[in-house]
């Protein structure tokens, strides 16, 4: 298995009209998933095409997936919107919702978090590049392709990861690729200072996964998850991590680039960070560059 | 998005928090008729408004010392206003270059209470995000007029926190509790329960990232009065509050942040002299970190986002070298989705346009990667090709140190 979703995981795209939603709807599409149903108010009925691909439009999300039968939904609606577009993912039942998504107020998703609280939908990002959960077809083709990660980079394999940022994701994908090692799940949970899903749920979740069998855990500066997922780690996870905190020559106080990327005080440096990584036993990557090889420094796949 | 203190002052009136009595100028030939608004009977306090923090401390270029000044006369005030306006406040914040004081701000001065064992009669008040649980949390000291992070440090225990649950937002119980552990009672728990309720309410409803109260004060005469007020928007909110895009004061921020972020550019202006121009922001951040990591010392934070079209990246350099402490550009481009020759194209551009002659090692990696490096190589310019992003750090080092 892998985690949160599979090669046969049905999905729909809530902004699959816009361009931005589109584009990553033919991407998604061109990866061979199974993406079934686009949600876009008012444009029910209507088919979006692609290289031979018809993807029915519904009206409301509830809709979508009675008729097609997804499960999984990746937000592409912009920023004001974009909250209700989650909330209506819980509404329906969905396993997860998936907020691509940059530039949400916080006060938005103060409010769509607590209303999910206790509800079986989970919530990934917002502000996040998506999940993969590669395909074992010529470049990972086949896999489920949920948001804007570059599908080809993949190899379906058994390293998790988990990160906040994209393309720092995609630097780890790509090493490991280069490096014959395969991923069972990429998930990029988002660099908003309030997320549906934190690095140690995910942490969690590739701990009980039978195909999982070590992890990369790509943190940044700002905010606590990092460390409250370390400490679990050194606890209780029976598969080897290692782990790179971006941000080490970060200013105080300043937002770099992601909202929540910002160092409030002093537990939230990247040096504090990284120090309680290796406290919990975790191999820590010197640099970017370095972050495979620091996982196969304690694992040999 | 930050504000000054006369106008985070003034929304706080809005919203029924009771400040001092204040009246802002710009210009020296209003000041006379703002201090005949207020009633000098405790004297004004005089104060500088710049964002930055450190004001009372700080000292002008001129010579002239502190940013906040207590006058206990009209003629006096007057004399403090016009040695600070105009001129240029360096504070422990600002940097050497100092900044502008453009705005004085007058306020009646409070007669401060004494608390029985002798102290200053000040509190702290301030209303964030807690990120631990995602919900408002309000935090209150009996220990104010300090630095809330000492308190924090040294004694805990006298800080007070309460956790507002966005559902049904803020309960009287808990503006009780906040009162109350402020040890007040009579008038002043009363007056204390209606602020912390008016102070939140201003929170949620203007989409605030953070408000801050320090000092809150007890006046001899009875009065609780929030002395100092600083206050910060949530970016991603603003488009639902034109009134509050009306407070940006475009002085107070960086000439080449406003300008990068014309082109959707996320630029931070840094120490060092490797300039970096990265898309994606956590690689941005990593790109800075590994330049120092190879003893480099990175000039910038730059995001171009997903996308680094040829405009982006002419714009780029334009602020990069905007910089004189700049010496040498590292470009690190993770082309996923975009293709790689696109960028190499706009960068071979960029560099023609704006006549570059500084170093510049480009790292591509990505879709299309092979036809973007040919680009670059058949470009006749002198642009070195880095093949992972710490072959391209040790390169721009190595050719920015040995210079």
């Amino acid at each position: 298995m892998s985690i949160l979703v599979h090669e046969t995981t049905r999905l729909m795209v809530q902004g699959i009209t816009g361009d931005f939603g589109a584009r990553h709807a033919r991407l998604s599409l061109d990866y061979g998933t199974q993406l079934v149903a686009g949600v876009t108010p008012g444009k029910g009925g209507q088919v979006f095409e692609h290289n031979g691909f018809k993807v029915p439009i519904f009206n409301t999300v509830a809709e979508a997936a009675k008729q097609t039968g997804a499960t999984v939904s990746a937000i592409f609606v912009p920023p004001p919107f974009a909250a209700d577009a989650i909330l209506e993912c819980y509404d329906a039942d969905l396993d997860l919702a998936v907020a691509i998504t940059e530039g949400i107020p916080v006060r938005d998703m103060v409010r769509a978090k607590r209303a999910m609280a206790g509800r079986r939908t989970r919530l990934i990002g917002p502000n996040c590049p998506g999940l993969v959960t590669p395909g074992r077809g010529d470049k990972s083709h086949g896999g489920c392709r949920i948001g804007i990660a570059p599908g080809y980079i993949h190899r379906r394999g058994n390293v998790g990861v988990v990160s906040r940022s994209g393309t720092l994701t995609y630097e780890a994908v790509w090493q490991l690729t280069c490096r014959g090692k395969g991923q069972s799940t990429c998930v990029g949970i988002g660099g908003d200072p309030v997320n549906g899903t934190s690095h140690l749920d995910v942490i969690k979740l590739f701990n009980d996964d039978p195909e999982t069998d070590a992890i990369i855990m790509i943190g940044e500066i700002g905010g606590n998850a990092e460390v409250e997922a370390a400490r679990w780690i050194k606890a209780h996870c029976k598969k080897p991590v290692a782990g790179f905190i971006a941000g080490a020559t970060a200013p105080a106080g300043r937002r770099m680039g992601h909202a929540g990327a910002v160092i409030g005080g002093a537990e939230d440096t990247a040096a504090a960070k990284i120090k309680i990584f290796e406290e919990c036993g975790i191999s820590v990557a010197a640099t970017p560059s370095d972050m495979a090889d620091a996982l196969l420094r304690i694992w040999k796949g | 998005m930050n504000i000054h203190e006369y106008q985070a002052k003034t929304l706080f009136e809005k919203f029924g928090v009771a400040v001092p009595k204040g009246a802002a100028v710009q210009t020296a030939k209003e000041i006379e008729g703002a201090l005949a608004q207020l009633d000098g009977t405790n004297g004004y306090m005089v104060k500088s408004q710049i964002h930055a923090g450190g004001r009372g401390k700080g000292t002008f270029t001129n010579g002239f010392k502190g940013g906040v000044k207590f006058s206990a006369t009209k003629e006096k005030a007057l004399e403090n206003a016009q040695a600070m306006l105009g001129n240029t406040l360096v504070t422990a914040q600002t940097g050497e270059a100092g900044r502008k004081v453009q705005t004085i701000y007058f306020t009646e001065a409070a007669n401060l209470g004494k608390r029985p064992d002798g102290r200053d009669d000040e509190y702290y008040l301030a209303i964030l995000l807690d990120r631990a649980t995602s919900c408002p949390v309000i935090v209150a000291s009996t220990e104010g007029g300090m630095e809330i992070e000492h308190v924090a440090h040294h004694t805990p225990e006298k800080i007070f926190k309460v956790q507002v649950d966005p559902a049904v937002g803020l309960q009287s119980f808990q503006a009780r509790q906040i009162a109350f552990s402020l040890g007040f009672s009579g008038e002043i728990f009363k007056q204390c329960v209606t602020l912390v309720t008016k102070l939140y309410q201003f929170y949620w409803d203007k989409d605030c990232a953070m408000v801050e109260v320090n000092p809150l004060l007890v006046t001899k005469e009875g009065k609780l009065l929030a002395l100092d007020a600083k206050v910060s928007f949530d970016d991603n909110a603003l488009f639902r509050h034109p009134d509050v895009v009306a407070l940006r004061d475009l002085n107070e921020e960086d000439a080449k942040e406003i300008e990068a972020s014309k082109f959707g550019l996320s630029y931070i202006a840094l120490d060092g002299n490797i300039a970096c121009l990265v898309n994606g922001a956590g690689l941005a951040m990593s790109t800075m970190d590994i330049i120092q990591h190879f003893g480099g010392s990175p000039a910038n934070f730059l995001d171009v986002g997903g996308g680094a079209t040829k405009d982006q990246v002419t714009a780029a350099f334009k602020i990069i070298l905007g910089d004189a402490n700049v010496k040498g550009i590292m470009v690190n481009i993770f082309g996923g989705i975009m293709d790689c020759n696109v960028i190499a194209l706009g960068i071979v551009e960029a560099v023609k346009e704006t006549g570059l002659k500084l170093p510049l090692v480009v790292r591509l990696e990505g879709n299309n990667v092979e036809a973007g490096k040919a680009t670059l190589a058949a470009s006749g310019l002198t642009i070195v090709s880095g093949d992972s992003m710490a072959d391209a750090a040790q390169k721009i080092v190595k050719l920015v140190n040995n210079k």
